[in-house]
């Protein structure tokens, strides 16, 4: 195995994925908007919706996969960041609703009335404007995981213990966002948009165009990842992951690392946020919830760890899977199947799927030269895994 | 007690012509006879007074204006005649209710409170001490000082000295010796009521006992203050003990082992699923045994739950030893599945799980109430704490679980079979959270979710405390049940957790080991 066909099979599965996802961006939006409703080609307006869902989820998985797969840092509280860009978008959607809203007040939301509060929260001024709302949306989770990464990495909290306090992060968010004093509508969220950019968020052409642009920002998103991994600083980075008291030793800064990919990602991650809250109409502390963030980890796992395609492909497969069997009369047994999902990859498909298929190309571009001289390479092939017991 | 109610049998014939004459002024419908009436009633002595005043009070006296006859009617449909007592067929038409007025009120109020002063029953005389010395109505006090006289227990007669208090303070005439006596009195009582009670004095008091109410105020202001404090103090180590019993297992599993199992509060889960197996098997086949329910339930819960943490160490979690993150994962997916193969099982909602009648109930220490199944859930947890300190500390196997924790290769080459004790010490955390489960299944709903709900704060209490050190969690769980207790009232329930999640959060980053940390090699191992 060498290095140069690594790179190669790697650049022709990402210009397989970067082309399957620009087709869809093109094509799905032209065929719900072109062709004639009831075509057989046609594709409907709440599949559009749907797999504007996977796309966002796929950005999200990406972000995750950016820090896990290649970094080594497990985040079991991504979706906080995921639903803090949602929220930031959702404050802007709320803020567009203005008379329209049941009580008809001009500024205040609907909840807010509701609450006999008399003046907007210091914290809701400028989400009015969407270049504000655009920016908090990479703002305040950037924020939050430059603050949380500073104060973890540079005192090396590092594997579950990270994953541990990760997970409570987002429990303590979980909790705050229930409190309707926090002013983001409590147990309800935000909900009941009606403009973004003054288009309406119902109407077909907006998720048309909303589908697209979470194209765009998946296809960014990876471009951006794999741009990071295939520079020296992603060089850097593995290292980390693979030993990090020797790449400490060695002289690299590996808090700043952690810190920029960590900040990278959660920015990242609030962008699918922003983009999921107007397709799918409602924003509400339940994204918080610790198991959605683990949900997460696992698309990445069935994908494939520490490939990119892989984290966005296993967000698509594993999400699309659940739609179907949430809806059928299977649905009593979606939770046994993702929860065996959970063991058997971990156990059997550690690699994921990307991962094990390109360790099968790999292995069986090996076999082709090594079957030719057999006879001058009599010995193993298979590389032998070195048992990791400790 | 037999005594006065023979005296008051006898004495009956005697009083009969004046308890007659009074009981027939409710009849003329006029509110200063039905007040006189109502005293010569109360203080007559006739065993029927209780009943008439009482029926006074729930308008079932009915009084006809024309025979001057007056009946008491009862909730069940029943009348007697209130002067004889005899039963009678029914109530004439002409008869009505007996009014009251908001001044005639305070006197039934203050007739029934001194009439149940001498009840046979204990409780009732208690209860009808406070209630004079909420009310402090003057014309009590020939009945409490009567009944102090006679009274024989202890609580009861430092009730009716309360109530004297109460009334004498707020009598115009007593003297001013008398006033002080009576705050001093009140001050020893000390609580809320007391404070109350003190508070509303008025300003026509001699200004010596003004000065003594206010000072007594103070005192019980610091005293009530300190018992707050103490209540605090009981709510924390309740809760820390709720954190200490489901945390304690894992302090096994990751503390010892090293293995993250998110399926832990699946365990505490199974256990309280036991629990509620085992009371039903009871319900049906053998109520009598209802109390042991408890007693059966923990072996079998341990067995179950250890069980099942046996097949799963041996299934899952001996592949993934070393891969601490993949463990996560696995472990979170077998918690789903678990969770779900108990909703299909028992169904989505809360089960239904008894108190046996030893952990019902409370009692009153000072000023605060304990109920018994959180004392019993205190105790509980330390005997567990200390069995399996005990477990590790003196048993062969303690022993092979200690030696294989520090150095698993040494400890395979002097001849322990390692994963044999990898799945007995997983097995053992495993049945440990099953056995938290029979106590949570007291306190908390029995539902496929009670152990998500649990597992955030159990790793936390692991956390803090220090990861392999079970004396840490002990610590641990303490001090975030005490801390999260005391933000409580500052702060708000869910706030005061936030707090306390970003605490530790903060906590972790000075000390990622924990309060009590390994040292040496085997940290980074």
């Amino acid at each position: 195995m060498t290095p140069h066909m690594l790179t190669r099979s790697l650049d022709r599965g990402a210009a397989i994925f970067l082309a399957i996802v620009v087709a869809c961006g093109i094509l799905i939006p032209l065929s719900n908007l072109l062709l004639p409703a009831g075509s057989v080609l046609q594709v409907p307006t709440y599949l559009v919706t749907l797999w504007g869902k996977y796309v966002c989820y796929a950005i999200l998985a990406l972000s995750i996969d950016l820090i896990w797969g290649y970094c080594g840092i497990l985040s079991l509280g991504h979706g906080a960041f995921f639903a803090l860009g949602g929220y930031a978008m959702g404050m802007y959607l709320m803020r567009q609703i203005g008379t329209r809203g049941v009580y008809g007040n001009p500024v205040l939301p609907d909840f807010m009335v509701f609450l006999n509060w008399q003046k907007l929260p210091w914290y809701w001024h400028g989400f009015d404007m969407f270049w504000f709302a655009a920016l908090m949306v990479l703002f305040v989770p950037g924020l939050l995981a430059f603050c949380f990464g500073w104060l973890a990495f540079r005192s090396r909290v590092t594997g579950v213990y990270l994953s541990i306090i990760t997970q409570a992060m987002t429990y303590a968010l979980l909790l705050a966002f229930f409190r309707n004093d926090f002013g983001f509508g409590g147990n309800n969220g935000l909900t009941d948009f009606k403009d973004i950019l003054g288009f309406n968020v119902q109407a077909e052409g907006t998720r048309a165009a909303l589908f697209a642009l979470s194209c765009v920002a998946l296809i960014l998103s990876f471009l951006i990842c794999r741009s990071v991994v295939s520079s020296k600083l992603g060089k850097v980075l593995i290292a980390i992951r693979d030993a990090e008291s020797r790449s400490r030793f060695l002289g690299y800064r590996v808090e700043s690392y952690k810190l920029f990919v960590f900040t990278l990602s959660a920015c990242m991650a609030g962008v699918a946020g922003a983009l999921y809250v107007p397709q799918v109409g409602i924003i509400n502390p339940s994204e918080f919830a610790p198991g959605n963030s683990i949900e997460a980890v696992i698309w990445v796992a069935v994908g494939g760890r520490g490939t990119l395609v892989g984290a966005a492909l296993g967000a698509i497969v594993v999400n699309y899977a659940k739609t179907f069997f949430t809806s059928g009369v299977l649905a009593p047994y979606w939770l046994f199947m993702l929860g065996a999902l959970f063991i058997l990859v971990t156990l059997l498909l550690p690699k994921g799927i990307v991962g094990t298929f390109n360790a099968w190309r790999e292995a069986s571009r090996e076999r082709r030269p090594a079957a030719a001289s057999a006879a001058a390479e009599d010995g193993v092939t298979e590389p032998k895994i070195a048992e990791e017991r400790s | 007690m037999v005594l006065s109610l023979f005296l008051i049998g006898f004495a009956l014939p005697a009083f009969a012509g004046p308890f007659e004459d009074a009981v027939a002024k409710f009849a003329n419908d006029d509110f200063s006879d039905t007040d006189e009436a109502i005293g010569a009633v109360a203080s007559s002595g006739n065993k029927l007074a209780f009943p008439i005043i009482s029926a006074l009070q729930d308008g079932r006296l009915m009084a006809d204006p024309d025979s001057k006859k007056v009946y008491v009617t009862g909730a069940d449909g029943k009348s007697i005649d209130a002067a004889t007592g005899e039963a009678v067929a029914g109530v004439p038409d002409s008869a009505s209710a007996v009014r009251l007025n908001n001044r005639l009120r305070r006197s039934v109020d203050a007739a029934l409170g001194s009439l149940t002063l001498q009840s046979p029953d204990l409780g009732v005389r208690l209860q009808a001490a406070q209630s004079v010395f909420k009310s402090h109505e003057e014309t009590a006090l020939g009945p409490v000082e009567s009944a102090l006289a006679k009274e024989t227990n202890r609580s009861v007669k430092a009730a009716l000295g309360e109530a004297r208090a109460a009334i004498l303070l707020f009598k115009p005439d007593a003297t001013e010796v008398q006033k002080l006596e009576a705050v001093a009195t009140i001050k020893a009582r000390g609580d809320q009521e007391a404070l109350a009670l003190l508070s509303d004095i008025g300003s026509d008091q001699p200004p010596s006992v003004a000065k003594a109410a206010t000072s007594a105020i103070g005192s019980i202001q610091n005293s009530l203050a300190i018992w707050s404090t103490v209540q605090n103090a009981w709510y924390g180590l309740s809760l820390g003990s709720v954190l200490l019993l489901a945390a304690i297992g894992l302090a096994i599993t990751f503390g010892v082992m090293g293995v993250i199992n998110m399926a832990h509060g699946e365990m505490v889960m199974i256990g309280a699923y036991t629990t509620f197996v085992v009371q039903e098997v009871i319900r049906t086949r053998y109520p009598a045994l209802f109390d042991y329910s408890l007693l059966i339930a923990v072996p079998l819960a341990f067995l179950v739950a250890g069980a099942i943490g046996v097949l799963i160490e041996r299934s899952i979690i001996r592949f993934l030893y070393g891969r601490p993150l993949e463990t996560l994962l696995a472990t979170w997916g077998l918690s789903l599945v678990l969770q779900q193969a108990v909703r299909t099982m028992f169904g989505p909602t809360n089960r239904e799980v008894g108190n046996p009648s030893w952990m019902s109930g409370a009692f009153d220490l000072g000023q605060i109430t304990i109920t018994y199944n959180r004392l019993w859930i205190l105790c509980f947890t330390l005997a567990v704490f200390a069995i399996l300190l005990a477990m590790l500390r003196y048993t062969a196997l303690g022993l092979e679980m200690r030696a294989v924790t520090q150095n698993r290769r040494m400890a395979a080459s002097m001849g322990i079979a390692t994963s044999r004790v990898d799945a007995l010490t997983f097995g053992l955390g495993s049945g440990i959270a099953g056995i938290a489960g029979v106590a949570l299944s007291q306190i908390d709903n029995v539902s496929p979710n009670l152990g998500q709900s649990y597992i955030i704060d159990s790793f936390m209490v692991v956390v803090f405390g220090g990861v392999g050190n079970l004396w840490g969690t002990l610590v641990g769980a303490f001090t975030l049940g005490i801390a999260n207790k005391f933000l409580e009232p500052v702060a708000g329930a869910v706030l005061g957790k936030i707090a306390i999640l970003v605490l530790i959060i903060l906590f972790i980053q000075k000390r990622p080991r924990g309060l009590f940390a390994l040292k040496g090699r085997a940290v980074e191992a």
